[in-house]
């Protein structure tokens, strides 16, 4: 399956200043493997040192709270597009 | 304090709905006040008794910077009746590229009092209420318990996770703002049916991994589109008008100048709005892994870091002064390098130093600094773990550099 993951620009920078990636995977998790090792600086950004995403880096899938759908385990289909939203706190 | 258990929420989200909806308990207008607010009375929307609902909301803004200086100015202007104001900072000439209900007269002065002559000037009609403190768990059910709605427009995420756990406790909506360079958030947590901070964010971030605006930078017109976001919001709670943020997320990026909403639902595993398991307000510095010594933004320190040694400004001037020897390095990006320095420093930015260990004698001592001592702080520690024994850490970094040592160094 082939997808796209948006990311913030302030995660830009790790993936060669791209904010649109197309990534391959059948699950979310294959998805940000398959980004994680073509990106080694974004890799740590994206999920912890086991592989499960983080409590403060939110994965949508088409608009919709990937955890919902299994996070990780959640299937993609070609032409899906996975958002990484992370936390901020600015103000 | 006593725990908030069951809370008693208004349904703001229904359309129809809105601050107390009894018209015959509203306000009346005055003609003053009819004159003033005529833009608003003919829509069709609002009229005599949407202009009553905004005189007699209570909304509580919980800081007084980037994102609460327009939702305040747009708040009064709209004549919500009420704006209760938490801010314990005071104005820094560095806050008026964004916080743009300070002036350049006001450097120097309580932002609470800056903040409250202008909204005065906006529109004399509305009450202010000063609270002049640093919102905490022993205040903030107290504080936020008199208004209808919190507006958070806070910079770290202690406060963050404390105005959201509020807002839930007291049932209570937080019409969220967050910013970080050049990118936003906004949505309305804490209504009836809606999620909460912590359905979307579970845990923070571990200190120091996401840049507060003082070290990463803020673009200046960011906050003005997120902030007047969270006053439309406000508004149209209070009216009970429109589709609320509530329920879903908005994106800003100004870069690629696109806005867009993911869809928020409320976790049932949430242990603030689903199981409800937190049923008082707790130690958020703690919970955010924020040491008491630590500041969240610039100028932190860690004493827990033992074998890193604090080194203040004057301690440096003293022993560059003497000849010491050592080594300094300056650990921020080469942008920041371009804007100021400390004379015998070394570049080698954050992101480098790993590739930069080789290059470095383990057996000299090395100081590091940054802009405010988080950074320089992470850089020590990543030296400690490449085996460095021999570190100091410049505390409040730069900044604090130009305001002991040397004030011909740009602050920024």
């Amino acid at each position: 399956m082939t997808v796209t993951l948006a990311l913030p620009t302030v995660l830009a920078k790790f993936a060669g200043g791209s904010r649109k990636l197309d990534a391959s995977g059948t699950t979310i998790g294959e998805v940000v493997a398959d980004v994680a090792g073509r990106f080694p600086e974004l890799a740590p950004r994206l999920r912890d040192e086991s592989g499960e995403p983080y409590p403060f880096v939110t994965f949508y899938l088409n608009d919709d709270d990937a955890r919902f759908a299994g996070g990780f385990s959640a299937a993609v289909s070609d032409g899906d597009e996975i958002i990484i939203v992370p936390a901020i706190a600015g103000g | 304090m006593t725990p908030v258990t069951s809370a008693q929420y208004t349904d703001l989200t229904t359309p129809g709905s809105g601050i107390k909806a009894d018209s015959a308990s509203l306000p009346a207008l005055t003609n003053d006040e009819i004159l003033r607010y005529s833009r608003h009375l003919i829509l069709p929307d609002v009229g005599m008794e949407g202009q009553r609902r905004l005189k007699a909301a209570r909304v509580l803004l919980v800081g007084t910077g980037g994102l609460g200086s327009p939702a305040a100015l747009y708040l009064a202007a709209a004549g919500v009746g009420t704006l209760g104001l938490v801010d314990f900072d005071v104005v820094d000439v560095t806050n008026l590229q964004r916080q743009i209900i300070h002036g350049t007269k006001d450097v120097g002065r309580s932002k609470i009092a800056s903040a409250r002559d202008r909204i005065n000037d906006v529109n004399p009609h509305v009450g202010v209420e000063s609270h002049e403190v640093a919102l905490t768990s022993a205040n903030a059910l107290e504080i936020a318990a008199e208004y209808d709605i919190i507006v958070d427009g806070t910079d770290n995420f202690p406060t963050r996770y404390l105005v959201n756990d509020t807002s839930v406790l007291l049932g209570k909506p937080n019409v969220y703002g967050s910013i970080f360079r050049f990118e936003g958030q906004a949505s309305v947590f804490a209504t009836q049916h809606g999620p909460c901070y912590r359905c979307l964010f579970r845990e923070p971030p571990p200190p120091g991994l996401v840049p507060s605006c003082a070290e990463g930078g803020v673009f200046g017109v960011l906050p003005g589109i997120i902030g007047t976001i969270q006053a439309t919001e406000t508004i149209k709670l209070i009216l009970g008008v429109g589709e609320s943020l509530a329920g879903r997320l908005l994106l800003v990026d100004t870069l690629g100048m696109q806005f867009r909403t993911m869809k928020l639902r409320r976790d049932p595993e949430c242990p603030a709005c689903g199981t409800r398991e937190i049923r008082e307000l707790i130690d958020y510095e703690h919970f955010c892994g924020v040491t008491s010594t630590q500041a969240a933004d610039s100028g932190a320190s860690d004493s827990a870091a033992s074998d890193i040694v604090e080194l203040s400004p004057r301690e440096l001037a003293a022993r560059l002064a003497r000849g010491d020897d050592f080594d300094l390095i300056d650990v921020r990006e080469p942008f920041e390098w371009e804007i100021a320095r400390i004379e015998g420093a070394r570049l080698i930015p954050l992101g480098t130093l790993g590739a930069a260990v080789p290059e470095l004698d383990p057996s000299r001592e090395l100081v590091l600094y940054c802009k405010g001592g988080v950074r320089s702080l992470t850089a020590a520690r990543e030296l400690q773990a490449a085996g460095f024994t021999r570190l100091s850490n410049v505390t409040g970094g730069i900044s604090r550099w130009s305001e002991e040592v040397d004030s011909t160094v740009a602050r920024y």
